[in-house]
């Protein structure tokens, strides 16, 4: 099995150089695997001076305009440059085409052109650290986007240019899924992972190009004053969160999707169980990708929005939950009577079911009118959209690099460190956030360098959870790096899953499949 | 070699593509007279934006069936297509809900 | 060769490795460049939407900014683009059915009449930019009768700005597949390309249908 004895699509061509210029879709998921940990590393780093400088109250080592900027890159880092690329640019483009028998993504060139324009965006982004920092909040809301003398232009240019990124990557996995499956695979046998990439991509593809104008429009009106969201000339700024918000939440199922389609692939695979409701988890992935585009004015509730308005998205939003339950109810059903084995993938993505209850159910809660005027702009938003984001989608990734990792690179981690990383993250992880609903609760809001001492202790350990949540990941990634190193060989199929990258070799070779695999049953006929 | 009738690309004849150019024409002379002929303008009233807009989709539906070829093109790729203008409307309608149901506060102290 | 409207699939035209042939290779990259199209409408579309609002909230506003249009000039190169299409679509045509030569005077013709719209789009500047009819801060036209004028000419160069950088890239296109088409790089079995490009025009042409009437023939 496999072409020539211990080639691989990683050894088969040497030199930098055939990487820079691979068509590989393999290769370019390394590429961008390479720069989106690269982004995390400084998202993360930004991460560590905002939880240092809330240690205490007062200013510890930030002035107030410092915060500010180190917020907005955190915030623009990680949203535009490791989340909303990250699951689908690397565990995307790498296991799509093997997900579905094919030998590439439809568009290889496009795949590799998608990198370099994403490199080309992150490093305008990346320019603005070293000429004037921005500090608008990495939703550049207006007027102050407008007024601010910082950066702004080149930072919303560089969204603009990552926005081409994500929107040719998707364009790309539709394309793949729609004309690429093998013989006899149907969508209804397609893995669910591919399931929720298909959704994220009609999502990049529908929602982006929205961003896409919004930047434009704020880039203008800070060069030719054009008026559209300034009320001196009759304008409004509140048009600007729509537009922005339009593209933006459903930028954050575009960020959550692909993280449950990986964790309906570790559920199955450590259940040793056919998944429950195959149908079901596949049409909420498609559900809530259209529900996605007509909730966005619940962060606009205070915002001057009209009540009309309100009362209607507030609605809408509650709709979101249902499909997103119908997940959580079917895993869990997945792993009753299953055999269930705790290697490190499984404890991920069981300890995403537990922290994205507690997100998505805090989400409930700001959607509702009401509640969210108290909670608006303070730390309850914080810690909601971080047990979301991080709590589910970061804690999916690790689990897709432990999952994958062996059939990407052909090695072992070390079990016993990725379970160790596992408790520093998640125990970490409730450290740090979930005394920020507490702080919300009691009215301490985001965004602000200093606080009253009321807020102090629970900020404290807040900070010292971000210690814990820094270990555990250089724990991930110094486990992963060892591997690479002196991990052993591994097998084909360490963990018994029956997706069809299991049945290629480890690492696979560049065409993935001598022949076309013909598929007669669904992804999952575990029993 | 290929005998498979499916795989044919389907030539929009000559004669269709000058007629859309006409009937183009024939629009865009339509639209100008009933925006600029002072009579016509007034005896329309309200409507003018109206007739305006349903004569630019007429001559956009005649583009996009003919000369981009969707009439002869797969459902998929319509659909595809048109989804566009479905979110786009979308966007419009909530947005002009939010602007017009907006009720001007003042300061209740 | 072909019969009634139908020419087969065969040719020199190699399909890259992951397709099973060429039409499946065809009619992948057809759907990806309809997918592209979207994105493009809903660009465009979202400075529409900014319009409509503003229109709504400002009719007599925006029916002074339409005043300083010439819509005579606007006709006419609603006339130029529409014939630029016709000869697009003919462009297609003629390497459909083998006269590649046709083709190229057709996609030639197209250029030329994307560059009188950008001529005329020229004059129509240098006319505004001579009264001070500028976009927002830049705005010194001092006979304005309302206040925010200034918001209409922010509306017509975003607008007009962004049709015209979409006619320049269309023309560079349309001058890749002419080069190609002249190279004898399509023929009736493969035209992939050229498709794209037209398609990409086509979309220039129909924000102009709407674009027309909206600026020009409102009030």
């Amino acid at each position: 099995m496999g072409s020539a004895a211990g080639k691989n699509y990683i050894n088969e061509f040497a030199g930098l150089k055939s990487w820079f210029t691979s068509l590989d879709h393999k290769r370019i998921a390394i590429l961008y695997m390479i720069s989106v940990l690269t982004f995390f590393l400084v998202g993360g780093i930004m991460a560590l001076l905002i939880r240092a400088e809330l240690f205490s109250p007062g200013g510890q080592f930030l002035t107030g305009d410092s915060y500010n900027q180190v917020l907005t890159y955190h915030g623009a880092i990680m949203v535009f440059m490791v989340i909303i690329p990250g699951i689908p640019a690397i565990f995307g483009n790498f296991f799509l085409p093997l997900h579905i028998g094919a030998k590439d993504v439809a568009f290889p060139r496009l795949n590799l052109a998608s990198w370099y324009v994403f490199m080309f965006g992150a490093a305008l982004a990346v320019s603005t650290m070293f000429t004037s920092k921005i500090d608008t909040g990495w939703t550049f809301y207006t007027p102050y986007s407008i007024k601010t003398g910082t950066a702004v232009v080149t930072m919303v240019l560089a969204a603009f240019v990552m926005g081409m990124s994500s929107i040719l990557t998707g364009l790309n996995f539709i394309v793949t899924t729609h004309k690429l499956r093998a013989p006899g695979m149907t969508m209804g046998r397609i893995p669910l992972f591919v399931w929720a990439i298909y959704s994220t991509a009609i999502l990049q593809v529908l929602a982006t190009p929205i961003l896409g104008i919004t930047l434009l429009l704020l880039a203008a009106e800070r060069i030719f004053g054009v008026g559209i969201f300034d009320p001196a000339l009759g304008g409004d700024p509140v048009l600007f969160q729509h537009f922005f918000w339009f593209y933006s939440h459903p930028a954050v199922y575009i960020m959550i999707l692909p993280a449950m389609g990986i964790i309906s692939e570790l559920i199955t695979t450590y259940s040793k169980k056919t998944i429950f409701g195959y149908t079901a988890i596949a049409y909420s992935s498609i559900g809530i990708a259209a529900v996605s585009f007509f909730v966005w004015g619940h962060h606009m509730y205070v915002s001057g929005q009209s009540e009309v308005a309100g009362v209607i998205f507030s609605f809408l939003t509650m709709l979101v939950g249902v499909p997103t339950a119908i997940k959580m109810f079917n895993w869990l059903a997945t792993l009753y009577k299953g055999s269930i084995t705790f290697d490190s993938p499984m404890l991920y993505a069981l300890g995403f079911m537990f922290l994205f209850a507690i997100g998505g159910v805090t989400g409930i809660m700001l959607a509702t009118l009401g509640l969210d005027v108290h909670f608006h702009d303070t730390y309850f938003v914080v810690a909601h959209f971080h047990y979301v984001m991080v709590g589910g989608t970061l804690m999916a990734l690790v689990g897709a690099f432990y999952y994958w990792w062996p059939k990407m690179f052909g090695k072992m981690f070390s079990e016993t460190y990725a379970r160790l990383s596992f408790v520093f993250i998640f125990v970490g992880f409730n450290v740090t956030f979930f005394p920020q609903f507490v702080l919300g609760a009691m009215g301490m809001p985001r965004r602000y360098f200093d606080y009253i001492a009321p807020y102090e202790s629970l900020n404290k350990i807040s900070t010292v959870g971000s210690w814990l949540i820094g270990i555990g990941f250089f724990i991930v990634l110094f486990n992963l790096i060892h591997s690479l190193l002196k991990g052993a060989k591994a097998p084909d199929n360490p963990w018994g899953s029956k997706t069809l990258e299991w049945t290629v070799q480890s690492p696979p070779t560049h065409h993935n499949f001598d022949h076309d695999p013909v598929v007669t049953a669904g992804p999952y006929e575990y029993r | 070699m290929g005998q498979n009738h499916n795989h044919d690309h389907f030539v929009i004849p000559f004669k269709t593509l000058m007629n859309v150019c006409l009937w183009l024409c024939f629009y865009t002379v339509l639209t100008v007279v009933t925006a600029k002929v002072p009579v016509i303008h007034h005896a329309l009233g309200p409507l003018a934006p109206l007739v305006a807009f349903g004569i630019a989709a007429a001559k956009a539906y005649l583009v996009m069936a003919h000369f981009m070829g969707l009439k002869y093109d797969t459902k998929s790729n319509r659909i595809i297509f048109a989804s566009g203008f479905a979110f786009l409307g979308l966007l419009f309608i909530i947005v002009f809900i939010d602007i017009f149901t907006r009720v001007l506060q003042t300061n209740t102290l | 060769m072909s019969t009634d409207n139908h020419v087969t699939t065969a040719g020199k035209h190699h399909h890259a490795h992951h397709f099973k042939d060429a039409w499946h290779e065809f009619i992948s990259a057809k759907e990806g460049i309809w997918l592209f199209m979207v994105t493009e409408i809903l660009m465009f579309g979202g400075l529409f939407v900014g319009y409509f609002i503003y229109h709504m909230k400002y009719p007599e506003m925006f029916a002074e900014g339409a005043s300083f249009l010439d819509w005579r000039m606007g006709a006419f190169n609603t006339f130029v683009l529409i014939g630029s299409s016709l000869t697009m679509a003919l462009g297609i045509h003629y390497i459909q059915v083998g006269k590649n030569k046709a083709a190229s005077w057709a996609l030639i013709t197209t250029l030329a009449c994307g560059a009188i719209f950008m001529v005329v789009k020229y004059f129509e500047y240098t006319h505004k930019i001579h009264l001070g009819l500028l976009p927002g801060k830049f705005f010194a036209y001092p006979e304005a009768v309302s206040q925010n004028l200034a918001m209409y000419f922010g509306f017509y160069f975003c607008m007009t700005g962004l049709h015209g950088t979409h006619v320049l890239i269309g023309m560079a296109l349309i001058t890749w597949v002419l080069i190609r088409n002249m190279r004898g790089e399509f023929d009736s079995h493969y035209f992939t390309p050229v498709e794209g490009v037209g398609i990409f025009w086509h979309i220039v042409d129909l924000i102009w249908i709407f674009l027309f009437p909206l600026l020009y023939l409102v009030g």
